[in-house]
C-alpha cells in the first residue's frame, strides 16, 4: 500500500483536509480530520458532537414510556429495534412476561426494520462507490417496508410502536398480506442487487482487500454486528442471547472470515436473506392474544441496575439502566454499535486512498445520530 | 437560391460579392463561429436534458417534467438561473487563473467541433490533420481543469485537479493509439477523407476484429477522457464533494458543466466518424440526399452518447490507482498488440470491403 | 527464471480476467437496461402536489392531534390532564377550571383551553394512548407547514364547546 517514493529529492508534506461535517460521504454530520500524503491516508480523526442532543440526559428526566420515543431518534434506521431494547430492559426489570403475540410481532417488525436498513445501506453503498442507480433501487424496496410500517404503526421512520409491556396497538389487518407480498417481491429484487453490483468487477476491485479488520482487532475494538461478523467474529446477539421470539426460529448467522470491505458487504446481503427466512417462519402463525399486558400508568423500576442487549441493523445495542426506585432512571446509558464501529475507522482506513476511505466508511454503515446521541 | 453545404465557401462567396476578399474571409469566419457557438450552446443544454431524462429512466424516476412540455425547457431555465447567479470565489484564490480556467475548457471543446463533417462538405474547417487536431485540442481542456483546481485555493479542488491531470495524460495515449489503429486502414488523418474511405464499408466492418477491439478501447478511454463515471475521479462527488469546480458558481460553473457534455458529444462524434462511417447512411440507402447525412451522423453520435450514459448510470467508480492500472497494464499493451494486428491485416489485405 | 508454463498461464489468466471483467460489466448493464426498457410502465416517483386528490394516508397515520366534536359542539375531554403528563416534550397544555355542572349541581373540572403545540410534537402517540376517554385522536392531514410559527400552536377544543354528557374518566 505504501507507494510514496522513499529516496526522492522532492520535498513532500502531509496535509490536513476536513472531510465533513458537510460532505456527501459522511452521511450526516460526521467530521473527519484527515491527514493525507497525496492521496494516501495517514490518519483519520473522527470529530463528533455535531448532532449531540443529550438523549441519555433527557432520559433521566422522562418516564419509562417516554424514553422509548427518544430512542427512535438515535439510530433512526433501526428505530423499532431500539424501542424494543428499552422495552425489554424495563420488562425484565419489572419481571413482566409479555404475551407471545407481542413477541412475535416485535420480531417480525424488527427483522423488517433490519431489511429496510440494509436496503438503504445498499443503495447508499453503491452511491458512495459511484454507482448512483443503486440508490433508487434500494429505496424502492425500502418504501414498501415503510408502507407496511405506516399502515400498522402510523409512522414511517420514527415509529414508537412499542410500550413497556407490549405494543401500542394491534397489527393492521393488512399487515400479514403486505409482508408476504413484500417478501415475494424482495426475493427477486435481492438477487438483482447481486447481478447489478455484487458481481461487478469494478465494485469487487474497490471492495476486496480494502479496509481489512482482523478478528482480534474486531474484538478488541468492540466491533459488533455485520462489521464484527465480516471479520469472523461470531457476535450475533440474536443467536447468543435470543430475545422476543428469536429463540423459536432457526436461522444462520452470516459469517465471513476475510475481514475486508467485501466481507462486510456480503454479510449484510446475507443478513437480508436470513431476515426474510425469520419473517417467513413467523408470519403465518402469529399467535392470538393480547397485544399488551397491563402495566401501571406510572412505571417504577425496582432499585438496581438492569442491562439488556439487542441486535440492531448496525450491531449490538445495549441499554443499561440504573434505577433508584423512582419513576425516572437515575442513569441510562446506551451502548451504541455505531460508536464502536466508528472507533476502528482510523485502524482500517490508514494506508488506503481517499476512495478507499469512503468505501470502507460505507461498509461500516454509520448512522451519526446513533454515535452522537 | 441553391445553398451549397460547404458553409465556409458559401459565406465567403456571399460576402465577397460586396466586400474586399480579406474582409470577406474574416466576416465569414465570424459568422460561422457565431453559428457554431449558438448551435452548440443549445446542443449542450439539450444533452444535459437528455442525460437527466435517461438517468431518470434508468432509475425508475420521471426526470424533469415541469418546465415546458415534457420538461423540454428545464435546462434552458437552469441556464437562465445560472446566468443570474452571483459569481462567488474564495478569498485567497488566484483571481486571474481562477477566472481564466472555465474559458480554457469551453473554448477547447467548441474548437474541436469545427472539424466534424456533419454531412458531405458540411464542415467548417476541413484540415488534412483533422484527427490529430482533435486529439491535440481535446487535451487542452485539462489545462483549464488543472488551473481551476489549483487557483480556487481549495484542497478538494486541488486533489480533483491533480487526478484530472493524471487521468487525462494517461488516457490520451489510449485514445490516440486506438484512433491510430484505424488510420492504418484509412491512410489519412483528414476527417472527410476518413468518411470517404468508408463508402466501401464502415471501418468497424472493414477492420473487423482489431477494429472492434480498437472501438472498445476507444470508448473506455474516451469515457475517461471526458471525466465521466465510471472514471469521474475528478469530480467524485462522494469523495471530493464537487472536485475541481467546488468553488465555482453561476456561469463559470455552467461552462465546466456544458463543456463536459460537449466533450461527451465530441468523443461520440469521433467514434461515429471513425468507426461508423460518419454521415454515411447504412448500405448507402440515402446517399442521393446529402442533407440526410446530418441525420445519420447525429443518430450514430447519439447512440454512442447513450452508451456512455448507460455506463455512467450503471457502474461504480474506479479508484485512482485502479484507473492507472487499467490504462497502463491493460489498455495500453492491448492497444499496441492491436496496432500490430491491424498492421498485419492491412498488409495482408484481409480487410473486408464491399 | 520463470518457467514458460507459468508465463503462458499468466497470459491466459490476464486475458481471462479481462473477459470475465467485461462479462460482469455487461450483466450489470443488462439490469439497468431492463429498467430503461420498461420505464414507460411508470416510475416509482409520486408527483406529490399533483396527486393531492388521490393521495390518502393510512388510517393510523400520525398527522396531528385533533379533538373531535359532535354536531352540537361537544367534545369528550374531561380535563384529566393525563395527556399533558404523558407528553414527553410539553406539547400539550391544558387550562382548566372547576365549574358548577348545571345537571348535577356539583363542582367539576372543565377545560377552558386544550392547547396543542404542533411545532413541538414528536408524534409519539403517548397522549392518545393515555387518554381514558378517547377525547383526542390522530388526524391524517399531512400538510402542516405554515408561514408563521405561532400558527402551529392550536387550541383543540372549539370555542364554546362543552363536555359530552356521560363521559367520565
Amino acid at each position: 500500500m505504501d507507494t510514496t517514493i522513499k529516496n526522492s529529492n522532492l520535498k513532500s508534506e502531509e496535509y490536513f483536509i476536513n472531510m465533513g461535517p458537510q460532505h456527501p460521504a459522511t452521511h450526516g454530520v460526521l467530521r473527519l480530520l484527515l491527514t493525507i500524503d497525496g492521496e494516501i491516508i495517514k490518519k483519520v480523526e473522527p470529530d463528533l458532537g455535531y448532532i449531540h442532543r443529550s438523549i441519555e440526559k433527557m432520559c433521566e428526566r422522562d418516564s419509562y414510556q417516554q424514553i422509548v420515543h427518544l430512542t427512535d431518534r438515535m439510530d433512526y434506521l433501526s428505530s423499532h429495534i431500539n424501542n424494543e431494547a428499552v422495552c425489554l430492559t424495563v420488562e425484565n426489570a419489572l419481571q413482566i412476561e409479555v404475551p407471545e403475540r407481542v413477541k412475535v410481532i416485535r420480531t417480525i417488525i424488527g427483522e423488517l426494520t433490519r431489511i429496510a436498513s440494509h436496503c438503504l445501506w445498499w443503495g447508499v453503498m453503491g452511491m458512495d462507490v459511484g454507482a448512483l442507480t443503486t440508490y433508487f433501487y434500494g429505496f424502492r424496496d425500502r418504501e414498501m417496508i415503510n408502507d407496511i410500517f405506516e399502515e400498522t404503526c402510523g409512522a414511517r421512520l420514527t415509529m414508537n410502536y412499542n410500550l413497556p409491556g407490549g405494543l401500542m396497538f394491534d397489527i393492521h389487518p393488512n399487515f400479514v398480506k403486505r409482508t408476504k407480498d413484500f417478501i415475494a417481491h424482495f426475493k427477486t429484487k435481492l438477487s438483482e442487487y447481486d447481478t447489478l453490483l455484487t458481481g461487478n468487477i469494478i465494485f469487487q476491485k474497490r471492495m476486496k482487500g480494502v479496509g481489512i479488520l482482523t478478528k482480534e482487532d474486531a474484538i478488541s475494538y468492540g466491533a459488533s454486528g455485520p462489521v464484527g461478523r465480516g471479520s469472523g467474529y461470531s457476535c450475533d446477539v440474536r443467536k447468543y442471547h435470543p430475545y422476543s421470539a428469536l429463540d423459536k426460529v432457526t436461522f444462520n448467522e452470516s459469517l465471513k472470515t476475510d475481514g475486508d470491505s467485501f466481507a462486510r458487504y456480503q454479510v449484510r446481503i446475507q443478513e437480508m436473506w436470513e431476515s426474510m427466512a425469520i419473517i417467513e417462519q413467523l408470519i403465518d402463525n402469529i399467535p392470538e392474544g393480547d397485544y399488551q399486558t397491563a402495566t401501571n400508568a406510572v412505571i417504577k423500576l425496582p432499585k438496581g441496575e438492569f442491562y439488556q442487549k439487542v441486535e440492531t441493523a448496525r450491531g449490538e445495542l445495549g441499554v443499561y439502566i440504573v434505577s433508584t426506585g423512582t419513576k425516572n432512571p437515575y442513569r441510562l446509558k446506551f451502548r451504541s454499535p455505531g460508536f464502536s464501529n466508528l472507533s476502528l475507522l482510523n485502524h482500517i482506513a490508514v494506508g488506503g486512498k481517499i476512495g478507499d476511505l469512503v468505501a470502507t466508511m460505507a461498509t461500516l454503515d454509520l448512522v451519526i445520530p446513533d454515535i452522537d446521541r | 437560391m441553391n445553398i451549397s453545404l460547404n458553409i465556409t465557401k458559401t459565406f465567403t462567396e456571399l460576402l465577397s460579392g460586396f466586400l474586399p476578399e480579406s474582409t470577406a474571409n474574416i466576416g465569414a469566419m465570424v459568422i460561422i463561429a457565431l453559428i457554431y457557438l449558438a448551435i452548440f450552446s443549445v446542443a449542450g443544454l439539450f444533452l444535459v436534458l437528455i442525460e437527466r431524462k435517461v438517468a431518470a429512466w434508468f432509475q425508475l424516476r420521471l426526470g424533469p417534467n415541469r418546465v415546458g412540455p415534457w420538461g423540454l425547457l428545464q435546462t434552458m431555465a437552469d441556464a437562465l438561473k445560472l446566468v443570474s447567479k452571483e459569481l462567488t470565489g474564495t478569498v485567497k484564490a488566484d483571481k486571474f487563473l481562477y477566472n481564466l480556467a472555465p474559458y480554457f475548457v469551453i473554448v477547447s471543446s467548441l474548437m474541436a467541433l469545427s472539424v466534424f463533417p456533419f454531412t458531405q462538405n458540411f464542415q467548417a474547417f476541413d484540415i488534412n490533420i483533422g484527427l490529430f487536431f482533435l486529439i491535440a485540442i481535446s487535451s487542452i481542456g485539462v489545462i483549464g481543469i488543472l488551473l481551476g483546481g489549483w487557483a480556487s485555493n481549495n484542497k478538494f479542488a486541488l486533489i480533483g485537479a491533480m487526478r484530472s491531470g493524471v487521468q487525462t495524460i494517461s488516457y490520451e495515449i489510449s485514445v490516440g493509439l486506438s484512433l491510430l489503429t484505424m488510420v492504418l486502414i484509412t491512410g489519412s488523418l483528414q476527417l472527410s477523407e476518413i468518411v470517404e474511405v468508408q463508402k466501401n464499408g464502415w471501418l468497424i466492418v472493414q477492420g473487423h476484429i482489431p477494429a472492434i477491439f480498437a472501438f472498445m478501447i476507444y470508448m473506455i478511454a474516451g469515457t475517461a477522457e471526458t471525466n465521466r463515471a465510471p472514471f469521474d475521479m475528478v469530480e467524485a462527488e462522494s469523495e471530493l464533494g464537487a472536485g475541481f469546480h467546488t468553488e465555482y458558481s453561476g456561469m463559470k460553473f455552467a461552462y465546466f458543466f456544458l463543456a463536459e457534455f460537449i466533450n461527451m458529444f465530441i468523443i461520440a462524434a469521433i467514434a461515429a466518424t471513425v468507426f461508423f462511417g460518419g454521415w454515411l447512411s447504412p448500405f448507402g440507402i440515402t446517399d442521393s440526399i446529402p442533407w440526410l447525412g446530418v441525420f445519420w451522423f447525429l443518430a450514430k453520435t447519439m447512440t454512442l452518447v447513450f452508451l456512455m450514459m448507460w455506463f455512467r448510470w450503471t457502474f461504480p467508480r474506479l479508484r485512482v490507482d485502479q484507473l492507472l492500472t487499467l490504462e497502463w497494464k491493460y489498455l495500453l499493451p492491448l492497444n499496441l498488440l492491436n496496432i500490430i494486428l491491424m498492421a498485419l491485416i492491412v498488409w495482408l489485405n484481409l480487410t473486408i470491403q464491399f | 527464471m520463470v518457467k514458460p508454463n507459468n508465463t503462458i498461464l499468466e497470459i491466459m489468466s490476464y486475458f481471462g480476467d479481462i473477459f470475465k471483467g467485461i462479462k460482469t460489466l455487461l450483466t450489470g448493464m443488462s439490469v439497468t437496461g431492463k429498467y430503461f426498457m420498461t420505464s414507460h410502465k411508470g416510475a416509482i416517483t409520486q408527483q406529490y402536489p399533483d396527486n393531492r386528490d388521490t393521495l390518502k394516508m393510512f388510517d393510523r397515520f400520525r398527522g396531528e392531534v385533533v379533538m373531535p366534536h359532535n354536531e352540537i359542539n361537544e367534545h369528550r375531554c374531561t380535563g384529566c390532564q393525563k395527556c399533558e403528563l404523558a407528553c414527553p416534550n410539553g406539547s400539550i397544555e391544558i387550562i382548566w377550571d372547576r365549574q358548577v355542572d348545571p345537571e348535577t349541581g356539583k363542582k367539576k373540572k372543565m377545560i377552558d383551553k386544550h392547547i396543542y403545540h404542533l411545532g413541538m410534537c414528536t408524534m409519539c402517540g403517548l397522549c392518545i394512548e393515555a387518554c381514558p376517554t378517547d377525547a383526542i385522536l390522530w388526524a391524517q392531514n399531512y400538510e402542516n407547514s405554515v408561514y408563521n410559527r405561532s400558527a402551529l400552536t392550536k387550541v383543540l377544543n372549539q370555542p364554546g364547546s362543552k363536555l359530552m354528557p356521560g363521559v367520565e374518566d
